[in-house]
């Protein structure tokens, strides 16, 4: 017996720099009551066996934030757990539990609320190992991308022009999305020209922040028929840890990513994922991110996704659209909500509810998150309609 | 929730690691999760390369002073290029490890995964961990009253002696039967030959809570491998099957549960006894392993997995039915 996984329901709240307006909790109660009215008005209390919540404790400022999660999901009393990971972590953790047939439904949230966060470079510090690497006191944690950036492009010979490409397209892409705060209207000399923040990356080159929670609710097949007409399918998902040490991973390519897109592709029997597959989610909370996933995720070869970018292949109406939301450039980093937020952008392309961003052809797609410096964990989701 | 007791892939337990549990452990947390690990491995007869998944599980990153904990003992938990997952329950991430592993092997997503849960408090805050509870409560409305964790644990002890008539003394029964049990383990940090008289004579904390009945600071780790059936067959012939997983969460606000009874232990056991076809837990279950931070907590969470009638823990101690030596009927 061997269960397909849908999601069955999204909802959102937030993708602003500043959500005033409502705690993190009254985020997770808005998201939550979209994502089950979506879901064809089911009852968290009745109808979903298990809840998977995504978040850390430090980027929410409480010790044992997991204790936070049940209420304004609906998940008081019953199967409630936290993954401190990515948001697409909890859904490759509703994937599994479902497939063990002991769940039916299962909700997954995330939010975050990084404007509340007054010390950000501190608790970033903290995510360093205390003995070899916190000692350094590196004086902006944006500097290890940087350092990851100007490996790659050497190694590869990609032009600033490149990395200043991708900055330009997504907040373009970002203007035509609701959930996007930071779209603009850029050129690529505007980009090259903006001042440094960590040399290569000029601050257009890093994506902000912004506060946001999503809920996704999956099921399993049988029960996904029952409540919508428009399941989305989980065909494969992974996750890969490469090196928690600064010192030992690659700095030239996201391996973990590679080898999570291998894993995910192969579940979902894709061989050759740019014919096979539509459009990509994937991570640009750095520019250059983009084209390291974009290769990682088998879409160009190594080191040929800035000929490809430059040519306007993963433009909005490309060969193989890349953020056609804007991805983090365009929405911001909602911490851990990141992964939701691509896989929400994707499961709207596929059900043609995209608005505005809509693509023209979409029924398979890959989206990917990372959790950014100094992780080395990558998710990668193929999902199709 | 559909009920099949068997399901596809099997999970059992072929191997376990347990490293000293002491007030201030010399190793790193990801030293700690490694001795843990390897003891587990070693004990299933695999090795790193033969492990497909690992779950990771700790609780509040401000013990070990690590933001992003679980990517930090991504190594010292045999994570490196793997597939690695950290789950987080509070108090009870322990036994929320093993259950996570139950999902990635019973989905048939991983055939062998290694499960490691480690916890190093003495790192944290000074003048005492303790001093990280601090920042447990609603931002909002509790923080400004600057509560303790002690603080709850006592009204929930006072609620339960209140409900359910029971005595000091008879909740002194448990901590000098449980630090006597640990006697006997090579790992027990606080294992002590104590009379009821030693508990009630202790330092008083926060009343009725005294320096006896509750569990100290302690550093340690953990580790299981957890296989599918035909894995577990080739590997082991004493695998322990994993029959039964239930979990549950009561309301982040406390006042808003009810202090006499663990509710949330009840929805759990039963979820966790359906799955194994349990109907009658106090004839068939043989032993039990319940969380006792604080010695009225046992009988607590005895009534709350059903193992007792509500108020009746205390009576079933006194009448030695939880010594080690009595088998329960």
């Amino acid at each position: 017996m061997s269960r397909r996984v849908a999601i069955i329901g999204v909802g959102w709240y937030g993708f602003r720099p500043v959500v005033e307006e409502a705690s993190f909790r009254e985020m997770m109660f808005e998201a939550a009551a979209r994502a089950y009215e979506d879901a064809g008005g089911i009852n968290p209390r009745t109808d979903v066996d298990a809840f998977a919540s995504c978040q850390e404790d430090f980027w929410e400022g409480i010790a044992i934030a997991d204790e936070f999660a049940p209420e304004p999901i609906g998940g008081t009393l019953k199967p409630v757990f936290t993954t401190p990971g990515d948001g697409l972590q909890c859904v490759a953790n509703a994937y599994m539990m479902i497939k063990t047939g002991q769940f039916d439904v299962v909700t997954v949230e995330s939010h975050a609320k990084p404007s509340d966060i007054i010390n950000m470079h501190d608790v970033m510090l903290f995510a360093m190992d205390p003995i070899t690497v916190r000692a350094i006191n590196t004086p902006n944690y944006h500097a290890l991308a940087a350092m990851e950036a100007q490996a790659y492009m050497n190694r590869y010979n990609v032009p600033r022009e490149a990395l200043a490409y991708v900055v330009v397209k997504d907040k373009r892409n970002a203007l035509y999305n609701e959930r996007a705060s930071y779209g603009a209207n850029l050129t690529i000399d505007e980009v090259l020209n903006a001042p440094y923040a960590v040399s290569p990356l000029t601050k257009l080159d890093i994506a902000p922040f912004a506060d946001a929670a999503v809920v996704v609710v999956l099921a399993s097949e049988d029960v996904a028929r029952r409540y919508t007409d428009t399941p989305v399918w989980v065909d494969g998902i992974h996750w890969i840890t490469e090196d928690p040490s600064l010192e030992f991973h690659n700095w030239e390519f996201p391996v973990h990513t590679m080898k999570a897109a291998e894993a995910a592709y192969k579940m979902a029997g894709i061989q050759d994922p740019i014919k096979e597959l539509h459009f990509a989610e994937v991570d640009n909370r750095y520019s250059f991110k983009e084209l390291q996933f974009i290769e990682a995720l088998k879409l160009a070869s190594p080191g040929e996704a800035h000929k490809l970018l430059l040519e306007g292949a993963f433009d909005r109406d490309g060969l193989f659209p890349v953020n056609p939301s804007g991805g983090a450039l365009g929405e911001g980093v909602p911490l851990e909500v990141h992964g939701l937020a691509r896989l929400v952008d994707a499961v709207l392309q596929l059900r043609g509810e995209a608005g505005r961003i809509q693509l023209s052809r979409a029924e398979k797609a890959v989206v990917h998150s990372w959790r950014g410096v100094p992780t080395t964990t990558s998710a990668v989701a193929v999902i199709s309609r | 929730m559909s009920r099949n007791i068997y399901v596809k892939h099997r999970p059992a337990v072929i191997g376990a690691g347990l490293t000293l549990f002491r007030r201030r452990m010399l190793e790193t947390p990801k030293e700690l999760a490694w001795i843990a690990a390897k003891q587990a491995l070693d004990e299933a007869g695999l090795t790193l390369k033969d492990i497909d998944c690992v779950v990771i599980g700790s609780a509040p990153d401000t013990f070990d002073g690590v933001h992003m904990k679980g990517e930090y003992l991504a190594d010292g938990a045999g994570g490196v290029g793997k597939p690695t997952m950290r789950v987080f329950v509070g108090g009870a991430t322990g036994v929320m490890v093993p259950i996570a592993a139950w999902w990635h092997v019973a989905s048939g997503h991983c055939k062998t995964v290694l499960a490691v849960a480690e916890e190093k408090m003495s790192s944290a805050d000074i003048p005492h961990p303790q001093a990280v509870f601090r920042y447990i409560w609603d931002p909002v409305t509790e923080v400004p009253l600057q509560p303790n964790l002690i603080w709850i644990f006592a009204m929930e002890m006072h609620r339960y002696m209140y409900k359910c008539g029971v005595k000091k003394e008879d909740i002194a029964l448990v901590s000098v039967k449980n630090k006597r049990n640990a006697l006997d383990h090579p790992a027990a940090q606080v294992a002590a030959n104590i009379t009821v008289d030693d508990v009630l004579k202790s330092e008083v904390l926060v009343w009725p809570v005294q320096l006896l009945d509750i569990s100290p600071v302690s550093d340690g780790a953990a580790a299981f491998v957890v296989a599918s059936e035909d894995v577990a067959r080739r590997q082991t012939d004493t695998p322990v099957w994993i029959d039964g997983v239930g979990w549950a969460l009561d309301t982040t606000s406390w006042t808003n549960r009810d202090l006499a009874f663990p509710e949330y232990a009840n929805v759990a056991a039963q979820m966790a006894y359906r799955m194994a076809g349990i109907t009658n837990p106090r004839r068939e279950i043989d032993v039990a392993e319940v969380y006792d931070p604080f010695d009225y907590k046992e009988l607590h969470h005895m009534e709350g997995l059903g193992l007792a009638k509500k108020c009746e823990a205390p009576k079933l101690t006194k009448e030695g039915v939880t010594q080690r030596t009595v088998t329960y009927q």
